[in-house]
């Protein structure tokens, strides 16, 4: 009994990984003859692919058995041929073909496709379905919740703001705020920027408090996954690098391009991995973000779909046990993430404005033997 | 569920087994570092998080990429 329940176990995470890792929109064959608990594994699975994925809904749950789905649809922006605009409603979540404009539009895993009239979706050789896509500017799920924040911080901090020109102690929601905001910048921007910090803690302020709230967000069961979105923490990513670049100073080029106090054969070799350096920096912060909240969302979801998959008196009250227990866990990551994306960004501008008083011994001069 | 079982994972699972020694590292030198010097572990805990984190980037490059 014990080992079959230890294999089950390691069977239905196997399961959730090879699940996860699988591409989310490749065509699933329908299962003949499977039986009643592959099918309650296969329907987690595509649960937690649909949890992770944006979506032209805000769906709060679905009722299994009617399939009714209880959230609101959102606007669709398509430029194809013109701006179309309408609401997503139209598709019914997948099951209609909304036309506009004489032309055919279909949902298909989460992603709009043209189609004849008759909605029929061709594949290529890949697997993947080859009919045209219009260029979607849509109002989807992450954006709707990316502007709720940004218009919740706008709010709470332009009034925070206001507060400091009558009294000099904040009241409210002022007195959490403000020892977060002097942390921010004593403690990240002024130890890691240096002496130029005011010009850049604007940008590590705005950017903690973004993916803070938007993290602690996705630990509510609102369904939302917005820094466990690739695409989010890459344009969060590319800010930084952007910043990073055009703030770099004469040393942090020559730093790049070629290296002071090094025999010159090596600035040669230098040269590159230094470049490359530039790159991988942001890149690092972008993988670091979404695989740390992509992780903790499917480490959650699976563990509350394994009650489901044992459905008995032991597994029930202990995978609830694990469920809270990496909830809290996930409470300090959402934390840690936020700080860690800020502090690495500061580390990344000060080492391009850092002004290197220090005397490099330069190429000709002999290099004093201690 | 046999083709699952390729080497990809396992490769992925030895990095993880890396990573996890080396956080394990990390945490033991700065657990001896404030030991030894108190007065340096707010200095000391920022350095290991930045070491952490570079160290989990890769563990999760690792496991994104199977």
């Amino acid at each position: 009994m014990q080992k079959k329940n230890v294999a089950k176990f390691l069977l239905a995470c196997l399961l959730m990984f090879v699940s996860f890792n699988s591409q989310a929109f490749s065509v699933k064959e329908p299962q003949e003859g499977g039986d009643a608990k592959v099918n309650t594994e296969e329907e987690i699975s595509e649960y937690i692919d649909h949890h992770l994925a944006d979506s032209h809904y805000v769906n709060f749950f679905s009722d299994g058995e009617t399939g009714a789905h209880y959230g609101f649809s959102l606007p669709v922006i398509l430029w194809d041929n013109g701006l179309k605009v309408f609401s997503s409603g139209k598709f019914h979540h997948g099951e209609d073909l909304a036309v506009i404009d004489g032309q055919h539009y279909r949902l298909y895993h989460s992603k709009i496709y043209k189609t004849d009239a008759e909605g029929t979706i061709t594949y290529g050789e890949d697997g993947f379905p080859a009919n045209e896509r219009p260029l979607d500017f849509s109002i989807t799920k992450n954006v709707l919740y990316m502007l709720v924040v940004s218009l919740l911080m706008l709010l709470v901090f332009g009034g925070l703001a206001k507060q400091y020109k009558n009294r000099s102690v904040p009241k409210g929601s002022g007195r959490v705020l403000e020892p977060l905001v002097l942390y921010v910048r004593d403690e990240i921007a002024k130890p890691n920027i240096g002496k130029n910090y005011r010009k850049y803690t604007g940008f590590l302020l705005t950017v903690f408090f973004f993916i803070w709230i938007l993290n602690l967000l996705g630990m509510t069961p609102l369904g939302v996954n917005v820094t466990g979105n690739i695409a989010v923490t890459m344009a969060l990513a590319l800010i930084t690098f952007f910043i990073v670049q055009f703030s770099g100073n004469k040393d942090y080029w020559k730093h790049i391009f070629w290296m002071p106090g090094v025999p010159w054969p090596m600035k040669i070799v230098l040269a590159p991995i230094e470049v490359l350096g530039m790159f991988t920096k942001p890149f690092a912060l972008m993988i670091r973000l979404f695989a740390n909240m992509t992780a903790g969302h499917v480490i959650i979801m699976t563990l509350l779909g394994l009650i489901v998959v044992f459905q008995n008196w032991i597994a029930g009250p202990a995978f609830f046990g694990f469920t809270i227990f990496i909830s809290i866990i996930e409470l300090l990551v959402a934390f840690l993430q936020a700080y860690i994306f800020t502090l690495l960004s500061a580390l990344y501008i000060g080492m391009a404005v850092e002004e290197h008083d220090h005397h490099h011994p330069a190429d000709n001069e002999d290099i004093p033997v201690l | 569920m046999e083709e699952a079982l390729n080497l990809d994972m396992i490769g992925a699972g030895l990095i993880i087994i890396g990573a996890g020694f080396g956080l394990g590292k990390i945490g033991s030198a700065a657990m001896e570092g404030i030991a030894r010097q108190p007065e340096a572990a707010g200095k000391i805990q920022t350095a290991m998080i930045i070491i952490a984190a570079l160290l989990e980037g890769v563990a999760f490059a690792a496991l994104f990429a199977v």
